[in-house]
């Protein structure tokens, strides 16, 4: 038993030793840059190595796919049916044309119309529009991440001892890092903020609350592994404004706030999140709401409103979606900010899911197992367009500025622009469409005619 | 949560999201907006489910989407042979379900209305409704018993290429 005891220590004095070094490489590569904002670039070497790795996987898979002569799953990005563009009235008139004798140019009813309604309600249980926003896109290559793995019983050896490596990595180093850097992150936010709220309020404390605010923002975007491409950077958003964006996760938060001082706009939470949220107000003025006050939209507007028109306030950062959409689309704009008046920056974001899919199915997985594969992946890379100011114009009211801000996201994130709701992932859609399409019809039937007589 | 589906071949997966054992299908169904959007919905809807049944199954789901395949050309109709699912026969037999609510062969003028006021909600008023249903009988109905037979039904669309515009063809 004795002479285990000098192995001891000799074990102890490593384990000791590369504790140290690791948390000086931690230091030194992680946590001074995020305080000064530079970067080593080592994240972008990390995803070149990474994607050539992921090629070289894909091809493997392929290969054993061909030799063992059976179809591979391949995800249909385009959807499964083909679907002809035509309007409700052209349609109608089509079949009715076309199943009858009688020369028609009357609007009447006939028995074929079902067939139209009949087509579109099968056509929309095959493949529809919404549902595939509601769960995450699907990949064309494979990233070594079992989750994403569809094609699973065509892999070698090879590939499965980089599988595994893979694994190992992500589980044993990676995610142990990142735990570390969300722990010194979030901390550092508390704490720093605190202290920076005993300070009087001038120029001094604003200073000290916006670097304190950013350096522990980019130290969570280096805890997740993000790796952030921004564009056109003068457009940023500016006091007096609102900022508005896709959300395609609660992540969207820690990437726009990493690179601009935001004031966020939300609900009190309890736990941790309210920690957060108390200590951070304390520094500089966020606004947010009880409970019970979010459901009182003319409050919410209000206290929205005192706060854009005070300059010297930061811009409001919103998520006019309302929930968290995959990422291949952009859904309707809830229109309660755009009513406020304020100057509108749009910013769009969009995610490579190549590297790790950022996307928040909350139906499918709570807060905590989300970020646990956040942390998980190999990263997040994604990029950042900052557009152009817009403001509501003379002749156009709220809706219609939300879908114009909201097409011009679409547009440059690449993204399809669905006039659809978010709240379709959890309600059932409003009668007020079904009556649009009910009105569409009834021109064909009964005409343009306002004054038919009623007999 | 519901994906697309595919018809044979290939089809996919069902652990990549179709759904499974019809739990709940109905209330997804439900949930897809453009479906709800549609007038004539639920009335689709409910073709998928026996009477008064709240399930089914994934076989019982597939036969009422094949009738929407594409009819091959050139195939010559095999005597002796059960009616394929997807030939213009069972199409139309589809729609003349979806007016023909108690199954009794007919599409009575109550059914008529019913399936005209689902159509267009509250736009058109109830004279013009019933004018409309009237006329409409008057034309199809040829044995004069007021009502709309299957055979009728036939008749009055045979011109139209049911073939074509009941079928949704599958993207390669």
């Amino acid at each position: 038993m004795f002479l285990l005891l000098p192995f001891d220590s000799l074990v102890v004095n490593l384990l000791g030793i590369s504790l140290t070094v690791l948390f000086t490489l931690l230091l030194v590569f992680i946590i001074v840059p995020a305080i000064f904002g530079v970067s080593f670039g080592i994240r972008r070497i990390y995803m070149k190595t990474l994607l050539k790795i992921f090629r070289w996987a894909t091809l493997r898979i392929e290969r054993g796919a061909k030799e063992k002569k059976h179809p591979l799953y391949k995800p249909y990005v385009n959807g499964i049916i083909a679907k002809e563009p035509t309007s409700l009235e052209e349609e109608i008139k089509e079949i009715r044309r076309s199943g009858s004798s009688k020369a028609l140019d009357a609007p009447e009813f006939e028995l074929s119309d079902i067939f139209y309604f009949c087509r579109k309600g099968i056509e929309t249980i095959m493949d529809d529009e919404v549902t595939k926003r509601f769960s995450a896109e699907e990949l064309e290559s494979w990233n070594l991440l079992s989750r994403t793995n569809y094609n699973f019983q065509y892999i070698s050896l090879r590939l499965t001892v980089l599988w595994g490596l893979g694994v190992l990595i992500r589980y044993c180093f990676l995610l142990p890092l990142r735990i570390a850097l969300a722990f010194t992150g979030i901390s550092l936010l508390v704490v720093g903020t605190t202290v920076v709220g005993y300070l009087p309020n001038g120029r001094w404390k604003e200073f000290l609350s916006k670097h304190v605010h950013l350096m522990c923002y980019r130290i969570c975007v280096r805890a997740l592994t993000a790796i952030i491409t921004y564009h056109d950077r003068e457009n940023r958003p500016r006091n007096g404004g609102i900022c508005v964006a896709n959300h395609t996760s609660p992540i969207d938060v820690i990437i726009l706030a990493s690179d601009g001082y935001y004031a966020m706009v939300g609900q009190i939470h309890g736990g941790l999140m309210g920690m957060i949220q108390r200590a951070v107000v304390k520094a500089c003025p966020h606004v947010w709401f009880e409970r019970s006050e979010v459901k009182d939209r003319h409050l919410v507007a209000k206290r929205l409103t005192e706060h854009v028109q005070d300059k010297s306030k930061l811009p409001i950062l919103i998520f006019p979606e309302g929930t968290c959409i995959n990422n291949t689309s952009v859904m309707m704009f809830k229109k309660g900010s755009f009513e406020i008046g304020a100057t509108v920056y749009p910013v769009a974001i969009k995610y490579d899911p190549q590297f790790g899919d950022a996307f928040w199915n909350s139906s499918k997985y709570g807060m905590v197992t989300y970020l646990l594969r956040m942390m998980t992946s190999w990263a997040i890379v994604c990029s950042v367009w900052y557009l152009p100011p817009m403001s509501r114009q003379p002749e156009e009211d709220a809706v219609q500025f939300a879908n114009r801000v909201k097409s011009a996201i679409a547009r440059q994130g690449g993204l399809v622009d669905l006039l659809w709701d978010g709240g379709l992932k959890r309600e059932k859609v409003k009668d007020t469409f079904k009556e649009e399409q009910q009105k569409l019809y009834s021109k064909t039937l009964v005409g343009n005619h306002e004054n038919r007589s009623r007999s | 949560m519901r994906d697309g589906l595919s018809e044979l071949p290939p089809i996919r997966d069902p652990q990549s999201g179709a759904d499974h054992a019809g739990d709940g299908l109905k209330y997804d169904l439900q949930g897809i907006g453009a479906l709800a959007v549609n007038p004539l919905g639920d009335r689709i809807i409910n073709a998928f489910f026996r009477e008064g049944e709240e399930f089914t199954d994934f076989r019982a789901f597939m036969r009422v989407l094949a009738r929407f395949r594409p009819v091959e050309e050139g195939k010559s109709k095999e005597t002796g042979y059960p009616e394929p699912m997807n030939s213009r026969l069972s199409k139309l037999q589809f729609a003349f379900q979806l007016y023909d609510q108690d199954s009794d062969g007919k599409i009575s003028r109550a059914e008529m209305l019913q399936v005209l006021r689902l159509m267009v909600g509250i736009q058109v008023t109830d004279e013009q409704l019933a004018c409309i249903a009237d006329r409409t009988i008057q034309e199809a109905d040829q044995d004069g018993d007021g009502a709309i037979s299957f055979e009728e039904f036939a008749t009055s669309v045979e011109k139209l290429n049911i073939e074509q515009r009941m079928s949704l063809r599958m993207l390669k």
